[in-house]
């Protein structure tokens, strides 16, 4: 049932413009380059003012050479909405429904007593074969799902409703400091009824059936916030990832550990034990090389004492491994080698198609550097931006 | 009746700060708001028809903490943002 190996082909490199699309506290930026990757434009801000959490843009063209951008979006004042482009960007519809929980009338409240949604953090297009499909993850936990390029969002009662809900996800205590929030939302590309989700906290879910059901999949991973050993749920991913050529090899930059997952096996292996022991092997992000499933990038943050969630040191790295995580490469030329107090947030880091491949992210500080060789070396290409939240790589038409 | 806007959501009225709208309530007040200025409603009342944290609706001067409120058609309804910041 589960493939060890590749089950897609290898694709060939990525060889136009880049686009990092930036999500910060304060708006959205597009930063712009060549083919080259030397030289970077900004535009922006979009949305200025609103707090921006997350934008993506649909692999799936809509028409020639449009596809549709998606941007979540709230201010400290307003409630949370999602915006659309298909012009990358110069000009926005508003969302018809966005992901909202459903009324509860008075008497009806049950388990949920009318849950709100305070933003959305995470959205996901849907599989290949299903054009307009997207997901939506929201803090508190919620999936949504629209199938009409994001216009209307209607929840999964599977997830949403289920009667584990309150279990799985725990209370307002277990959330991060923004929030609980569901993440991560991953599409098998052999199966759209396959998914995936993260919950900061809950853990990591499957479903198989289009999100009408859902067992969590946490065996393996660690909870040492937690006062029993090995529990079925309640973990915090921070960040997992499917990789779209292996699907069946899952990763995560989990609140405990880096982690790697082969899917027959059902059992996370914490690769992030073979990091330095003064790095360990906290931290938010983690990115996938687009065509070799053993190459991953994270971005330790520091995990003692009371969790400075900053780099080690002072001295920002990535770390990078070649191997599924046997060994690790620290990557920090080009970064400042002392004073450099990084915060790299789950949604921040992310890679473009090319080959060398580019790696780029962004820090709660506004800055944004970008690596033309695979984290060799780092170059800032933006600077005083506002907090930043999600960095999300593209490659542009031509 | 007149309905005064804040800036935060004069995005949805054409930078109209006051413009009209009907109903016999707040609630539909709002829904009539929302079908001249769609998606205006949800960004100040939540899915379970609260008024939202930062947000303030006054009735003829005078606050109102729920949309369940009846109106006459010679009220005027003030809506503001709250202190927020960060």
């Amino acid at each position: 049932m589960y493939a060890k190996s590749l089950v897609n082909p290898v694709p060939s490199a990525a060889t136009g413009r880049v686009a990092l699309l930036v999500a910060t506290r304060k708006g959205a930026f597009i930063l712009s380059t060549d083919s080259s990757r030397r030289a970077w434009a900004t535009r922006g801000p979009m949305f200025f003012g609103h707090i921006v959490h997350h934008m993506v843009l649909d692999p799936r063209p809509v028409a020639k050479n449009a596809r549709t951008l998606l941007v979540a979006v709230r201010t400290g004042h307003l409630g949370p909405s999602v915006f659309r482009s298909t012009d990358m960007g110069k000009n926005w519809q508003e969302a018809a429904r966005p992901p909202a929980f459903p009324k509860v009338e008075p008497g009806q409240e049950g388990q949920h007593k009318g849950r709100v949604v305070d933003h959305t953090f995470w959205l996901s297009p849907g599989h290949s074969g299903e054009p307009g499909t997207w997901y939506a993850g929201t803090s508190p936990q919620g999936l949504f799902r629209s199938e009409d390029g994001g216009d209307t969002w209607a929840p999964v009662a599977g997830f949403n409703d289920n009667p584990m809900y309150l279990q799985w996800t725990g209370g307002e205590k277990d959330g991060t400091p923004d929030g609980p929030k569901l993440h991560s939302i991953q599409i098998d590309p052999r199966d759209a009824r396959h998914l995936y989700i993260g919950m900061s906290s809950g853990g990591v879910f499957e479903s198989l059936d289009e999100g009408a059901s859902w067992k969590p999949l946490n065996a393996g991973c660690a909870a040492d916030f937690l006062p029993v050993p090995n529990p079925e749920y309640g973990h915090d991913p921070h960040c997992m990832r499917l990789h779209p050529l292996a699907p069946d090899i899952l990763y995560q930059q989990n609140h405990c550990g880096i982690y790697r997952m082969e899917r027959a096996a059902a059992t996370w292996v914490r690769i992030g034990a073979n990091m330095p022991k003064k790095i360990g092997d906290i931290g938010f992000p983690l990115v996938l090389h687009p065509r070799d499933t053993r190459t991953v990038w994270v971005f330790p943050m520091d995990g003692g004492s009371v969790w400075p969630r900053t780099s080690p040191g002072g001295k920002p790295a990535a770390y990078m491994t070649h191997n599924a995580g046997k060994s690790w490469q620290r990557q920090d030329a080009g970064l400042p080698q002392r004073q450099g107090w990084f915060t790299v947030k789950r949604q921040a880091m992310t890679a473009d198609a090319h080959d060398p491949v580019g790696v780029y992210f962004g820090t709660t500080s506004g800055e944004v550097w970008a690596s033309r060789n695979e984290g060799a070396k780092w170059t800032c290409i933006a600077e005083h931006l506002p907090h930043i939240y999600a960095v999300e790589a593209v490659e542009l038409p031509r | 009746m007149k309905v005064l806007i804040p800036g935060a959501l004069r995005d949805y009225t054409g930078e109209r700060r006051e413009v009209e709208a009907n109903g016999a309530t707040l609630d539909e007040v709002l829904a009539d708001l929302d079908r001249r200025y769609p998606g205006i409603r949800f960004r100040m009342v939540d899915e379970q028809d609260g008024i939202r944290r930062h947000m303030r609706i006054y009735v003829n001067g005078g606050e109102v903490d729920a949309i369940d409120v009846p109106l006459r058609s010679s009220d005027e309804i003030i809506i503001l943002q709250a202190l927020s910041g960060g």
